[in-house]
């Protein structure tokens, strides 16, 4: 997320393995940066900053421009996530069926602000532009299950039934 | 629909579920599923397959049975549960159940009419091809256009068709296609570049992943041609990476297409050599944007540069690269194999051919449509969308996404050009269509892409970083209650300037949605402003609660739940809000179980 800051206590179990095998596949190719990040958020599930560092010093790309492109970008996470991803979509179809009020309803269940990970770890909820199923609009992902034609109600059900799943 | 069923080349029943996202999304994998368990039960002597979008989206799952003597059957609304009736009754006795029939070879359906005026191009293979199979492709003429360009048309001969048919960019701009190849062509350079825009970033907008997961190989067939017309041997895909499924699709179609010839050196023992390589986005609007979709391929921040040099000129690494829509390749192999002049045949004045669009919004039958240009908005809307959800009023329709703007009902009998539309003020655009009714609030949808555009401005140019902050309070404020008259000279000095002093499109059009509701619904605005009341009932904080007498039951629920305890009342008596103390947060209307709390 662009306004999110490295963690500044590195996490003493960071593995290396993950982020040195991905700089190596691909080694040697031109505009790998932005594939890079990607499969390195992959394999962590966000960005830690001692990744960073190790692409820096292995593809000699300054720390500050690969940081530049990890917040511009918004599929880029500085932080760590929850195990489930929730994300609801605040597309036009969905804003006008009233996506507003599955935001409000979402981030009241889980008790976080959008962008943010519930205390327990278990969701992070994030809002996105639009998830192409405009059809079944008010529409949330979580994970990679799409949930469409939502209320509130529907809402309150969904999160309850992966809470007990957990 | 023009659909290429091809009955006779079956030999036994095919079963096809519709696995695009959208069927995905309705429960499509599960019917799938459901679909292989009870036909191993009732031992069917059956093909089961999968295909991509089959555009009725309205009636997702949409499971279609391919009978060798009937024709194609296409059932909607399909679940697990109504599966076992389809297959005993359809299958087994061969009868038909007209009440879940949404179209059919046979019968009428209730869905003809989304059909009827549709002309499929881009979309030919969306929905009846198994996507993964390249053998379908070719069974319905994949790849013969590559073929007859390499064997029998010089590059130049391929432009000239392409200018011929008067093919224009489909990402919303409208540049002449073989224009854009002609100037890339004539670009001295060893390599260049073909490059597929499927940044598809308009919310609202799903035209692109439809016809990336529904026929990968048509959109490199395309790209094939673009690179032995211009010169190129390298293409990239830049696709969103919201859209898992198409970039899965697309390596597939790449990798299959490769073992066969149809990429890598020599393709068909010609002298043309091209390789495709698939670049996932990372989330972010402006990369739709040819310049800035350049940088991001390079691994920078995706930020627009002045053009010219344009990037037919010095593209992708400095060499010459032709950057074209997805739609606009998927129409090339069309125009190949039947000519200019089919293509031309369709569409008013400098328009031609088809246009896709993602239907959505208040309508009764949202989905991906494909029509020629000229169409009305009147005939797209009330005949291939079936009007307007719950009957009620039709207010405007939204086209272009955050670069469009809303054109309203008066204007319903534009023809959709290039021209026409740009006339309204709203844009072509990639191909979203949302359709407002009397509930939706103008100001509200102006608020709502300004603080799109203003979360997606790359923050390069002043204006457009400053002036959409600058818009977006003033609508937040309007829609707040807060507004005040000067607001809407304010609002237009700004967009003046935002559209003068932005580099990129994405700033150059982004007051586009305020322009276009000021000039069809300025009295929203003025309502908002100097009564404080929301035509349309839908801006929160400008409506009035209370209570009605007759409805209420005494519950005593609302007041328990509302914040500020401003309502009162004895339990089984009636209850009253303190409108002064009321901070209009509408809870109690959510809570209320006899709909007796009022918004107006």
């Amino acid at each position: 997320m662009a306004t999110d800051t490295p963690q500044s206590t590195r996490p003493v179990e960071f593995d290396a393995k993950p982020v040195q095998a991905i700089l190596l596949k691909f080694k040697g190719e031109k505009g790998i940066l932005i594939p890079v990040l990607q499969e390195t958020q992959d394999a962590y599930g966000y960005l830690p900053a001692a990744a960073l560092e190790a692409i820096a010093a292995s593809t000699g790309v300054p720390l500050a421009q690969i940081y530049g492109v990890a917040t511009f970008y918004a599929q880029f996470r500085l932080r760590p996530v929850g195990k489930h991803i929730v994300r609801v979509c605040c597309g036009t179809a969905c804003h006008v069926a009233g996506a507003e009020r599955i935001t409000d309803a979402m981030a009241q269940t889980l008790d976080v602000a959008p962008g943010d990970t519930t205390g327990d770890g278990l969701f992070t909820m994030e809002t996105v532009a639009c998830l192409g199923c405009c059809s079944l609009a008010p529409v949330m992902m979580i994970d990679e299950e799409t949930f469409g034609r939502l209320d509130e109600k529907a809402v309150r059900k969904i999160v309850k039934e992966y809470r007990t799943e957990s | 629909m023009s659909h290429p069923l091809q009955p006779n080349v079956l030999t036994r029943p095919k079963i096809v579920v519709g696995l695009g996202s959208c069927g995905i999304a309705a429960g499509g994998k599960k019917v799938h599923e459901a679909l292989v368990k009870e036909v191993s039960k009732r031992k069917l002597d059956v093909d089961i397959d999968e295909t991509g979008c089959i555009g009725m989206c309205f009636r997702e799952v949409l499971v279609e049975i391919r009978d060798p003597k009937r024709g194609s059957f296409i059932y909607g609304d399909v679940t697990p549960d109504r599966l076992p009736r389809i297959l005993d009754e359809h299958l087994l006795a061969g009868r038909v159940i007209p009440e879940w029939l949404a179209r059919s070879d046979e019968l009428p359906g209730s869905e003809d009419a989304f059909f009827a005026k549709q002309k499929r191009i881009v979309l030919r293979h969306c929905g009846v091809n198994n996507p993964e199979s390249l053998a379908e492709y070719q069974a319905r003429g994949g790849y013969a256009a590559l073929a007859k360009v390499l064997q029998e048309m010089t590059p130049e001969q391929v432009i000239e068709t392409i200018t011929q048919s008067g093919l224009r960019g489909r990402g919303g701009a409208g540049f002449p296609t073989g224009i854009k190849w002609k100037f890339a062509r004539q670009s001295r350079d060893e390599i260049k570049y073909v490059v597929c825009n499927g940044d598809e970033g308009d919310p609202g907008a799903f035209m692109d992943r439809s016809v990336l997961e529904g026929d990968p190989h048509n959109i490199l067939e395309g790209m094939l041609i673009a690179g032995y017309a211009i010169g190129a041997r390298f293409g990239y895909i830049y696709c969103r990476a919201e859209y898992p499924l198409a970039v899965k699709r697309l390596k597939l179609a790449i990798e299959v297409a490769r073992r066969n010839g149809f990429l890598g050196e020599r393709i068909l023992d010609s002298a043309f050599s091209f390789e495709i390589k698939v670049k996932e986005g990372a989330g972010a609007f402006v990369c739709g944007e040819e310049t800035a979709l350049i940088a991001s391929i390079e691994g920078q921040r995706g930020m627009p540069r002045l053009r010219p040099p344009f990037p037919t000129t010095a593209g992708l690494w400095a060499h010459p690269t032709s950057i074209n829509n997805v739609e606009t390749f998927g129409n090339v192999p069309w125009i190949i194999l039947n000519g200019a002049d089919k293509f031309a045949e369709m569409g008013v004045g400098k328009s031609r051919g088809t246009k896709v669009f993602a239907l959505a919004g208040k309508i009764v039958r949202g989905g991906l449509i494909e029509v020629p240009m000229g169409i009305t908005l009147r005939e797209i809307i009330y005949e291939v969308g079936g009007g307007i959800q719950g009957g009620k009023a039709f207010k405007a329709v939204q086209m272009g996404g955050p670069s469009g703007g809303c054109i309203p009902a008066a204007l319903i009998d534009t023809p959709v050009d290039y021209e026409s539309v740009t006339q309204t003020g709203a844009i072509m655009g990639s191909g979203g269509m949302v359709v407002m009714d009397e509930t939706t609030c103008m100001v509200d949808v102006a608020r709502f892409f300004l603080n799109f555009t203003q979360k997606e401005s790359c923050g390069k140019c002043t204006f457009c970083r400053l002036g959409t902050k600058r818009m977006l309070e003033i609508l937040t404020r309007i829609t707040e209650g807060s507004g005040r008259p000067e607001d809407i000279p304010m609002l237009e000095e700004l967009s003046e300037k935002i559209k003068k002093g932005s580099l990129c499109g994405l700033g150059q059009t982004a007051p586009n949605p305020v322009l276009t509701t000021l000039k069809y619904f300025r009295h929203e605005y003025e309502a908002h402003i100097n009564d404080k009341k929301c035509p349309a009932h839908r801006c929160k904080k400008l409506l009035t609660y209370r209570i009605s007498a007759d409805k209420c039951t005494g519950c005593t629920v609302c007041a328990k739940n509302c914040p500020v305890h401003c309502i009162s009342g004895e339990r089984k008596q009636v209850h009253v809000i303190d409108q002064a103390a009321c901070i209009r947060c509408g809870e109690c209307l959510r809570r209320c179980n006899f709909a007796a709390v009022l918004a107006d």
